[in-house]
């Protein structure tokens, strides 16, 4: 069965979206466009009159901002898993699905690192935190941060133009739109069997470095919390547990964009169901771990029942974040369940469900990691902390997904968000391979 | 490595206390802390680096009211220092625990890592009202908004009495250094000197079996010591 492999001969309906723009891009993009320039504007609102315009305090020092950060390093992690596990496995049916993951990885890793700018009382002495040549030190888990991230963008910045290449090559012979453009970025590709090979080990040796390189990104996001003593942040499973709730996350962020340019490009022949049950089976298996692990850390609290940890533990069960705390198992857990362990429900529509709820759930599980633990201090001074957001954060945070969703609508514009020279690729050897494959047992 | 010869810390006697916050107004006035409105002390934006905790514990009639004046702890292993990523917050050799206005970056890492939440955060421009401009310590830096600050043990008080005993030509004495929450309390429940002196007042009620030191589970090692003849927390 190799139905997956089966793509039209004729790429034009890839190279299309760069040639052709319909109305419904340009309002989209227009749309976009305000609620980018409505979130810049709330930053400097906030910039000019300072943090007290959130609805930050004390004892919650951090809010929205830090979750959003952690909510789009998670989603960060959809290239990664997608493109250098199935990679580095040889899965076949990738073919089509990782340039669009690798894009997201870049422009989420964009978007995500700008909260905790935002999240700065003094914007302006935000270079301090170099080392070396300033004060940076790198004790501070923000420092390991600041390192992580740096990598892990570089890395898929290459990750995701390396396969382009020979594409951009195939843009600068055949059209004739923003020729400058391929022209340099092609690097003069001609397709020859040492560029070839030169492609191939490079793309081998970034597959396997970009997956440490990943990990280590959202182990150091959760040791930012993990590394202080506070009740229920001060947890070794911390680092795993953030990286399981990435690529869960990111896994579903990957469904959604599929989705729309599958519908949007008219990429039926491409984006074919058959992905969406691959994905939809990776997706099942991130939410069981992701339930194992929150199951964990809530039990081991829960039977240690220490007092200072007991108060964060029941202000997410009985107190006033409980209405969050459901709302987050239902749509971290029971929701993606329902659509994704049944074969029958395993559809595009049934995948997609399962992942918008997924994404507001895991919001919800950041969010819930952060204010509760700062909401109830070691010192009881008689009160808890409380914290509602305005409409500063909220526009900030639209702004963001605007900016995302911006980015990607560029980006394909310029580029084909399909991988058209690797579904070209196709030898004898890796038609055997794909029978080989597990996955194939799935369909 | 040599041992250090001046360690600052303070004794504050519960069983003295009688939760006036006098300490709490002084501190304000000498260190140019700044006033917000009530709805902002709602919200938990006021500013107090020393705030009068109590507690009511037990039903009526047996009730029983507690004080808790708590300050920064100066800890000997500060768990604020330790995440700062721009070295803005330090141990400094006398064991102070001190903030570098001007360095801070705003990132409220330490003010979420200290276990006391006696870190406090500039959410505004500090604001005072047109007639209190005209008392401000001229000796204590005005932050900006965006910056993270808390207790000093008045350092500006150990700079002027360290200025002093060298005019004086003399090695400073146990009480030259009397911080503003000291100096105003009226049953003098607190004390303030040198914990490396053992002959200090100080290390003297520091080594009281009344003496204890507040979260001590957690290892910080503060130099706050509280004297309180029953458990300041008891649950009954």
């Amino acid at each position: 069965m190799s139905q997956n492999n089966e793509f039209p001969s004729d790429d034009s309906a890839l190279i299309d979206p760069i040639l052709k723009t319909g109305r419904w891009y340009y309002i989209s993009v227009a749309c976009l466009f305000c609620i980018v320039a409505w979130g810049i504007f709330s930053w400097g609102y906030q910039i000019r009159n300072g943090l007290g315009v959130t609805g930050m305090n004390r004892p919650i020092f951090w809010g929205i901002y830090i979750a959003n950060f952690v909510f789009f390093i998670g989603i960060s992690h959809a290239g990664t898993l997608i493109s250098a596990i199935l990679r580095v496995t040889g899965a076949e049916w990738r073919k089509p699905v990782t340039r669009c993951a690798e894009a997201i990885t870049v422009f989420a890793l964009v978007v995500g690192p700008i909260n905790v700018i935002i999240d700065l009382g003094r914007v302006d002495r935000m270079m301090n935190i170099l080392p070396f040549v300033k004060w940076g030190r790198f004790q501070s888990p923000l420092l390991w941060d600041v390192c992580c991230i740096t990598a892990y963008l570089i890395g898929s910045v290459t990750f995701l133009y390396l396969p382009l290449i020979p594409d951009i090559a195939m843009l600068r012979d055949k059209i004739n739109k923003r020729r400058w453009l391929y022209k340099t970025l092609a690097l003069g590709w001609t397709g020859s069997p040492r560029q070839k090979k030169v492609l191939e080990t490079l793309m081998s040796i970034m597959t396997i470095l970009i997956i440490p390189v990943a990990v280590s990104v959202h182990t150091v996001v959760a040791w930012v919390f993990a590394m202080t003593i506070q009740p229920m942040w001060h947890s070794t499973i911390f680092g795993p547990y953030f990286v399981i709730g990435a690529i869960f996350s990111g896994i579903a962020s990957l469904i959604i964009a599929m989705a729309i340019l599958r519908k949007a490009l008219h990429l039926e022949e491409y984006l074919k169901p058959i992905h969406f049950n691959y994905l939809g089976v990776l997706l099942l298996t991130m939410c069981l771990l992701w339930f194992y692990f929150t199951f964990a850390e809530y039990l081991t609290t829960f039977y240690g029942a220490e007092p200072e940890h007991m108060e964060v533990f029941y202000a997410k069960l009985g107190g006033e974040f409980t209405p969050f705390f459901i709302v987050m198992i239902v749509t971290c857990f029971i929701i993606p369940f329902i659509f994704l362990a049944p074969r029958k429900l395993r559809t595009i529509t049934g995948t997609v469900i399962a992942s918008i709820s997924i994404n507001i759930g895991m919001w919800l599980e950041r969010f819930l990691i952060i204010a509760p633990t700062l909401s109830r201090p070691r010192l009881d001074y008689g009160g808890h902390g409380i914290y509602h957001p305005t409409w500063v954060e909220i526009s900030i945070f639209a702004g963001e997904i605007a900016t995302l969703c911006l980015l990607y609508f560029i980006f394909i514009k310029i580029f084909p968000i399909i991988s058209i020279w690797e579904l070209k690729k196709h030898d004898k050897e890796e038609e055997i391979t794909v029978k080989e494959k597990p996955a194939e047992a799935l369909s | 490595m040599e041992k250090a010869k001046i360690q600052w810390g303070m004794t504050i006697d519960l069983d003295l206390c009688i939760g006036c916050q006098a300490c709490t107004l002084a501190c304000k006035q000498e260190n140019n802390i700044s006033f917000v409105s009530q709805k902002q002390a709602k919200m938990g934006r006021i500013i107090e680096w020393n705030q009068v905790i109590h507690t009511v514990k037990g039903e009526v009639p047996y009730t029983k009211l507690r004080f808790l004046p708590r300050l920064c702890n100066h800890c000997e292993q500060p768990a604020c220092t330790k995440v700062c990523p721009v070295g803005a917050t330090y141990k400094n050799p006398e064991g102070l625990v001190a903030q570098i206005y001007t360095r801070c970056i705003g990132c409220r890492f330490c003010t979420v890592a200290c276990p006391y939440t006696a870190r406090y955060f500039n959410w505004y421009t500090p604001e005072w009202p047109e007639e209190m401009k005209k008392s401000l310590n001229p000796d204590v830096y005005v932050r900006t908004k965006g910056v993270a600050e808390k207790c000093t043990f008045c350092s500006q008080r150990i700079r002027a009495a360290k200025d002093k005993a060298k005019d004086e030509e003399r090695e400073l004495r146990d009480g030259d250094v009397v911080p503003a929450c000291v100096e105003i309390c009226p049953t003098k429940a607190r004390l303030f000197g040198n914990l490396a002196d053992s002959e200090s007042r100080v290390a003297k009620l520091s080594r009281s079996p009344r003496a204890f030191r507040l979260l001590a589970h957690l290892g910080t090692q503060p130099k706050v010591i509280y004297l309180s003849e029953r458990a300041w927390n008891e649950s009954e």
